[in-house]
């Protein structure tokens, strides 16, 4: 119980870090972006909630003779009340609608990636480390650091540019097909959806298999070396109950923990897979903003990204905790 | 063993200590004169010339490197990159920069790797950006690696509320999201390689630290820090000239992994056009070669040769961090390496009792490092 109060004030506090550090940037960055931003607002026209436009106020530093701490406060205040302002990129949308639009297809895409991802990599890791030495193994675990070290959106263009543009396999860009499909509950929906997502998700699968896979084959192999592994086998159990229920249940620990980080930069790392393909998720969102200096956006967004991070360590630690009963032990100890 | 620079004070002088130094403990109170004296210094050994310690120190090196075919393979790549960043500008080669009439044009005689839109030679380009990337990218591993070592050495050594709230900090940046945060970092100041530099090194560092504050937690508790504190020895003197060799080759380790994902971070960071993109290097060129749709127009000489040359340049990296690993845990290896491990291992058994146990083991695929 400890343990986790102490987990969680952690967390707490790498959450107001973030926070700060979000209300700091805009008003120690040289220049004046600030006012530069408000002024974009106020020429695009059309009517602004006025309760937007004074969150805005409060995020940036403009126009306000409070001091300091004072405007910390109130940007606090703005922050509890879900007020993050406007956009100026997709004026007049507020950036709590973009956001809720984006996240959806940032989730939706990166779970399946993710699931994908650790399953096929977990069985390659723990076929390698099952046989290792064998010529699958030399040819493929050095074969797979190659992959590690291509810079994942070079691959994406690569993949996108063979089965995108030479074979016409699969759709360039979006989301879903925005010209022929209605978005709701059909089958031409649910199929576009799935049409456009395989070259984005098969990308993230290839350029982190390399990660699942190193990982499992290396706690596979402390594991198979151990002395239960050697009894279970001279108990003349089948090969496959050694290896999963025996081996591979407790190599499994560091994967899951490493599992559920992944979950937690599902949303942060899919910045570049949703730049390449033009998907609508929040990292999109966020490129677009910094292009245009949508300051209101891009602070938002990233603190969302943080939240979700934050959230998803949490849920990993407390993962560990239920299913590793040492780290309770040394907890209270 | 771990070096002792500290025994130095204790140790009682004799003539083997000074190598080559003027022996001033031996005059005066320990009874020599001066003539016992010369006759001292002419016997002690020399210290060695310089050119015979630069070749010592290049044939150490060139041991090292080719230690591992997997060390000397990578090392073979970087040194590679690094020779063509340093010599390749001097070659002949057209003007990264200039403009010309022949845009998009494909790999020819005249342009090795084609032509950018506004008719850029892109061999040119990917040999002069070579220097760019390659200097920027070592630079910024280093500056991880040093912020990296000078926190966690202190968090690791100093006690307290010190090493509690470093320590807090450490994990902070870890788990705060880097493409991010360096995306946002990026937006609000002034475009340039050393905003780069800066914006990677906040982002990154906490994960170095973490590891060397662990290790320096550990090495606090040994004897040699004990003696060396006794012996009045400030703290900084402690903990960058005792603890730190010791932990030089976890630190070493830690240079090289930062640098593949600063080579990586970089070029993401330069083609998401939030560098100065005026500037000609590998992550650049793609930058240009997106904005000018060269993906869908087909003109693959544009990014493939730059993306390659990132990709080869971080697998050298980590061919070299995957030897050095086999080096330290064969089990971890290759087939060759584990059997040079069976072969260690049969030598020092007696051959027959030994032979019939490995033969099951081998052809289960189960590693058989523990059947002995």
């Amino acid at each position: 119980m400890r343990h986790l109060l102490r987990r969680l004030l952690f967390y707490a506090v790498a959450l107001w870090v973030a926070i700060t550090v979000n209300f700091f940037i805009p008003r120690l960055a040289p220049g004046d972006p600030a006012s530069a931003f408000i002024g974009k607002i106020l020429r695009a026209g059309g009517r602004v909630d006025p309760g937007q436009l004074a969150a805005i106020r409060q995020m940036l530093g403009v126009d306000t003779t409070d001091p300091l701490w004072v405007q910390y406060f109130k940007y606090l205040g703005e922050l509890l009340h879900g007020r993050f302002g406007v956009s100026v990129t997709y004026f007049p949308a507020s950036v709590t609608e973009i956001i809720g639009s984006g996240i959806m297809w940032t989730i939706g895409l990166g779970l399946v990636s993710v699931i994908i991802g650790c399953v096929v990599g977990w069985a390659i890791g723990i076929l390698l480390a099952w046989k290792r030495g064998s010529v699958l193994d030399t040819l493929l675990a050095p074969g797979m650091t190659f992959l590690y070290g291509i810079p994942y959106f070079w691959l994406a263009l690569l993949l996108l540019y063979i089965f995108g543009a030479t074979l016409h396999w699969f759709p360039l860009n979006q989301g879903y097909d925005v010209i022929n499909t209605i978005p709701g509950w059909n089958a031409d929906f649910i199929l576009s959806v799935i049409q456009h997502g395989i070259l984005p998700a098969g990308t993230i699968v290839i350029a982190s298999l390399a990660g699942w896979m190193l990982l499992m084959r290396n706690t596979m192999i402390a594991t198979l070396s151990e002395d239960y592994v050697l009894m279970a086998e001279a108990k003349g159990l089948r090969q496959g109950r050694v290896l999963f229920a025996y081996a591979a249940r407790n190599a499994l620990l560091p994967n899951l923990t490493n599992f559920a980080i992944a979950l937690g930069f599902i949303v942060a790392g899919q910045l570049l897979t949703e730049y390449v393909f033009s998907y609508p998720g929040i990292g999109f969102y966020l490129l677009q903003g910094v292009a245009s200096l949508d300051y209101a956006l891009v602070q938002s967004i990233f603190l969302i990204i943080t939240v979700a991070v934050l959230g998803a360590n949490f849920l990993a630690e407390m993962l560990y905790t239920v299913l590793d009963p040492r780290v309770r032990q040394e907890g209270t100890a | 063993m771990e070096k002792n620079r500290s025994s130095e004070r204790f140790a009682s002088p004799s003539p083997h200590d000074n190598q080559g130094e003027r022996p001033s403990l031996l005059s005066g109170p320990m009874g020599m004169s001066a003539g016992d004296s010369l006759a001292v210094v002419a016997a002690l050994p020399r210290r060695k010339p310089i050119y015979a310690a630069f070749a010592e120190g290049l044939r150490r090196f060139w041991k090292l490197a080719t230690i591992n075919r997997k060390v000397a393979l990578g090392s073979a790549i970087i040194a590679f990159f690094i020779l063509v960043a340093i010599f390749g500008p001097m070659f002949p080669l057209q003007d990264p920069n200039a403009i010309s009439h022949l845009s998009n044009r494909g790999p020819s005689a005249a342009h090795w790797l084609g032509t950018s839109t506004s008719g850029q030679d892109l061999f040119s380009q990917l040999v002069y950006g070579t220097r760019s990337s390659i200097f920027w990218s070592f630079f910024t591993g280093l500056l991880v690696t040093a912020v990296s070592a000078f926190v966690g050495l202190i968090a690791g050594y100093a006690g307290g509320v010190l090493s509690e709230v470093l320590s807090m900090l450490i994990n902070v940046f870890l788990v705060v999201p880097a493409l991010p945060l360096a995306v946002v970092l990026a937006a609000y100041f002034p475009r340039g390689p050393l905003t780069i530099a800066v914006v990677i090194t906040v982002t990154s560092w906490a994960y170095g630290a973490r590891l060397l504050r662990s290790q320096t937690l550990s090495m606090r508790s040994r004897e040699f820090v004990t003696a060396a504190r006794a012996s009045g020895e400030s703290t900084w003197r402690i903990i960058f000239y005792e603890i730190l060799p010791n932990e030089a080759s976890i630190v070493a380790t830690i240079f090289i992994t930062t640098t593949i994902a600063v080579v990586l971070f970089w070029a993401s960071l330069q083609f998401l056009g939030l560098a100065d993109v005026s500037d000609v290097n590998w992550g650049s060129m793609l930058y240009w070669a997106q904005q000018a749709d060269g993906l869908f127009q087909g003109f693959w000489w544009w990014f493939v040769p730059p993306g390659l040359c990132i990709a080869i340049l971080a697998a050298g990296l980590s061919l070299i961090n995957f030897g050095i690993d086999e080096i330290s845990d064969p089990r971890l290896g290759s087939a060759v390496a584990a059997k040079r491990v069976r072969r260690v291992k049969r030598g020092t058994l007696s051959g027959g009792q030994v032979s019939g146990a490995a033969a099951p083991g081998g052809a289960r695929g189960v590693p058989d490092t523990f059947l002995f």
